[in-house]
């Protein structure tokens, strides 16, 4: 037995998917909050620079060259913490004023940005300082450096980053252990019907799928699978019952057949015993021809093809009919045959089959019911649609039995001394289930009430 | 009688020959398709019987060509197909009767007699009689030696179709089809209580009986002079 491998699982390889999604949208909402926290930073330190540079600028235009050393050397001295960085140098780049103390190799010449980076500054001197300035080129060959240590700056974003970092790998490794977990789930549902199956294939009908009473779709797909199972063993079930029963059904009449055969054959016979004996295995060979004829009947009918030959017809008309061709018989047997169909009723169907299942029904009840008895057929329209119904005052039938008298070749009467063949009923609910109608068979108190619903003609 | 038989399963051809033989019957034997064709196209028959499944050509393909070319003979299809609609299906090509195998001989010789019976009626007839018995098929009177008998609608069918048939055996599925117009299979013989109602209305109370039973065959309305 082989186990499905969680690895190559369905419900895995969506787990996985799942988790690239969700590890891409986080990635996606991480760089936007860098962006967006670190960003801030960098422009709030450039604007800080800027002002600074205003100020500066501000006092070179109106005092010159000594108003803006005077300026740096105050700044410097305000500030101890050299937050803010400032150097004035000459042409060859020596520090004229500020806090530098020489200009930063980064960069010599021009103007503009630049970062770099500062040893023996500020209060912790062990520790090597970043910062961020501007630079400018001033007349008579001067240069000015403004600029921020952005020390803590850099910690922050470093802060920002991990935390960024390690949230995409928790994400990640949620993703994929809920997944994992998920499809281990899922897995192990789906090998338990796999089990069953496989078993089911190799000969164990009784076999369900097992259900865990969560109600949930797993649930739900293991009790449809297990009706199915049901169904099937069923209709297994009956299949075999039914052949048991042709078998022993067939067996008896063959038999009489062939000891009449046999008996005829006997040397000491007399030409009219012979043809006594001859006629008689000829009728026990109609009689075998007509349940065979029967049962591929039933099959024919079970199949639905006959469906083509439906036409609207009159169910009243019909059970009328029946019910004058069954009178004579009635009446000869003692029995009162009323029917009881005042309306048209209209259904689609076919009229040679619905003539039989009748005829098949009114046929019981004649059967079975005792002299002075009623019979009684009734077309009705019902609210659902049309509804049939042969009634009769005979002994009726049990209701545990009820539901066994559709099946092939089974008889109430198990000593099999009323003639018939079993099969009556079989047909007669082929040919209502055929028709898409149902057949229920009622207590008549006292007696039996066979109905036959029909759903309303669609026409 | 002579009769051509298109027939390709050789135990039935070998039983249906002997037995059409016993019952005087002249039968002529085709087993396939085109060759059926060829004879009953070429010999004057009464009656052909024809299987549906046939090799060569197909028994309902043989019936539409010879009445396409103004043959009129009698044609009984064989069929193992029952269905109402293979019947439809075959009587529209041309057949004139049906019969669905397995069949007892009994019930194709009915058929066939009825078939060449057909074969002679030509003008419609509006009184019917056998013996002393007289059907009035425009008032619907009926008589027997001069005496009125009462009949319900359904029995005077029956009688009529009898009539009609007078001296020839005639099967139950005969009457449920003809009488009845229902195919159907009926579990317990309520055609004989038909059967004995009639006869208590036209038998019992005159000496000779006109109509019989025929054992493991049907009825027969028969004058016994």
């Amino acid at each position: 037995m082989t186990k499905t491998n969680v690895l190559r699982s369905s419900t895995f390889r969506l787990a996985l998917l799942y988790m690239l999604l969700s590890g891409g949208s986080v990635v996606i909402l991480l760089g936007f909050i860098y962006w967006a926290t670190a960003g801030y930073m960098d422009r709030q330190t450039d604007a800080t620079i800027e002002a600074e540079i205003r100020g500066l600028a501000e006092q070179y235009r109106r005092r010159g060259l000594a108003g803006l050393s005077a300026i740096i050397a105050e700044r410097v001295t305000r500030d101890p913490s050299g937050a803010s960085v400032y150097l004035l140098a000459d042409d060859d780049l020596s520090p004229v004023v500020g806090n530098l103390s020489r200009w930063p190799d980064a960069e010599t010449t021009g103007e503009g940005w630049i970062d770099f980076r500062l040893r023996d500054w500020g209060q912790d001197k062990s520790e090597e300082h970043q910062a961020r300035a501007r630079t400018f080129l001033l007349h008579s060959n001067l240069r000015l450096l403004v600029g921020r240590d952005v020390r803590e700056l850099e910690a922050t974003r470093r802060l920002i980053v991990n935390a960024l970092a390690w949230g995409l790998a928790i994400t990640l490794a949620l993703a994929l252990g809920v997944g994992l977990t998920m499809s281990a789930g899922v897995t192990r549902r789906i090998d338990a019907i796999n089990q069953t199956s496989r078993e089911i294939m190799e000969g164990d009908l009784s076999r369900r799928v097992p259900t865990y009473g969560t109600g949930d779709d797993f649930d739900r797909l293991a009790d449809n699978l297990n009706r199915m199972l049901e169904r099937i063993e069923w209709l297994m079930e009956s299949v075999r019952q039914v052949s048991d029963n042709i078998a022993h059904d067939l067996r008896t009449p063959l038999t009489r057949l062939r000891t009449k055969l046999e008996l005829a054959r006997g040397p000491n016979e007399k030409p009219a015993q012979v043809r006594e004996a001859v006629d008689q295995a000829v009728e026990d060979a109609e009689e075998l021809l007509s349940t065979f004829n029967a049962l591929l009947r039933i099959a024919r009918i079970e199949s639905g093809s006959r469906r083509s030959a439906f036409r609207e017809l009159d169910l009243s008309r019909l059970l009328r009919d029946v019910a004058e061709f069954y009178e004579p018989l009635a009446s000869h047997k003692g029995q009162h045959l009323e029917v009881d169909a005042p309306h048209a009723l209209s259904v689609d169907g076919d009229r040679d089959l619905l003539f039989q299942a009748l005829a098949n029904l009114v046929d019981n009840a004649v059967k079975y019911t005792p002299r002075d008895g009623r019979i009684t057929l009734s077309a009705t329209t019902q609210n659902a649609g049309p509804q049939v119904a042969v009634a009769d005052t005979g002994p009726g039938i049990p209701a545990e039995t009820r539901e066994k008298v559709f099946q092939r070749f089974y008889r109430i009467d198990n000593s099999r001394t009323t003639p018939g063949s079993g099969l009556g009923l079989s047909l007669v609910q082929a040919v209502v289930q055929l028709h898409g109608a149902r057949i229920a068979i009622e207590d008549n108190h006292p007696g039996l009430r066979a109905v036959l619903r029909f759903r309303a003609s669609a026409g | 009688m002579r009769v051509l038989l298109i027939e390709d399963d050789q135990q039935v051809v070998s039983y249906l020959l002997k037995a059409l033989r016993e019952v005087g019957a002249v039968a002529d034997h085709a087993a396939d398709g085109k060759e059926g064709l060829f004879l009953a196209a070429g010999e004057p028959y009464d009656a052909l019987i024809v299987d549906r499944m046939l090799p060569k050509l197909d028994g309902l393909a043989i019936i539409r060509t010879l009445r396409a070319s103004g043959n009129e003979t009698p044609v009984l299809i064989l069929s193992a197909l029952g269905e109402v609609d293979d019947r439809v299906e075959g009587l529209r090509a041309g057949g004139d009767d049906y019969l669905v195998k397995p069949f007892a001989f009994s019930e194709l010789h009915a058929r066939l007699e009825a078939l060449l019976r057909r074969g002679s009626v030509s003008s419609p007839e509006t009184r019917l009689h056998i013996a002393d018995l007289e059907m009035d098929l425009l008032t619907r009177r009926v008589t027997r030696g001069g005496q009125e008998i009462q009949l319900q609608p359904r029995e005077f069918r029956l009688l009529e179709f009898l009539m009609r048939h007078a001296g020839q055996v005639v099967t139950r599925t005969m009457l449920l089809e003809n009488v009845w117009d229902y195919h159907f299979d009926p579990q317990t013989n309520v055609i004989d209580v038909h059967i004995s109602r009639l006869r208590a209305k036209i038998d019992k109370d005159f000496d000779s009986p006109l109509l019989h039973t025929v054992r493991g065959a049907g009825y027969v309305l028969r004058d016994q002079d």
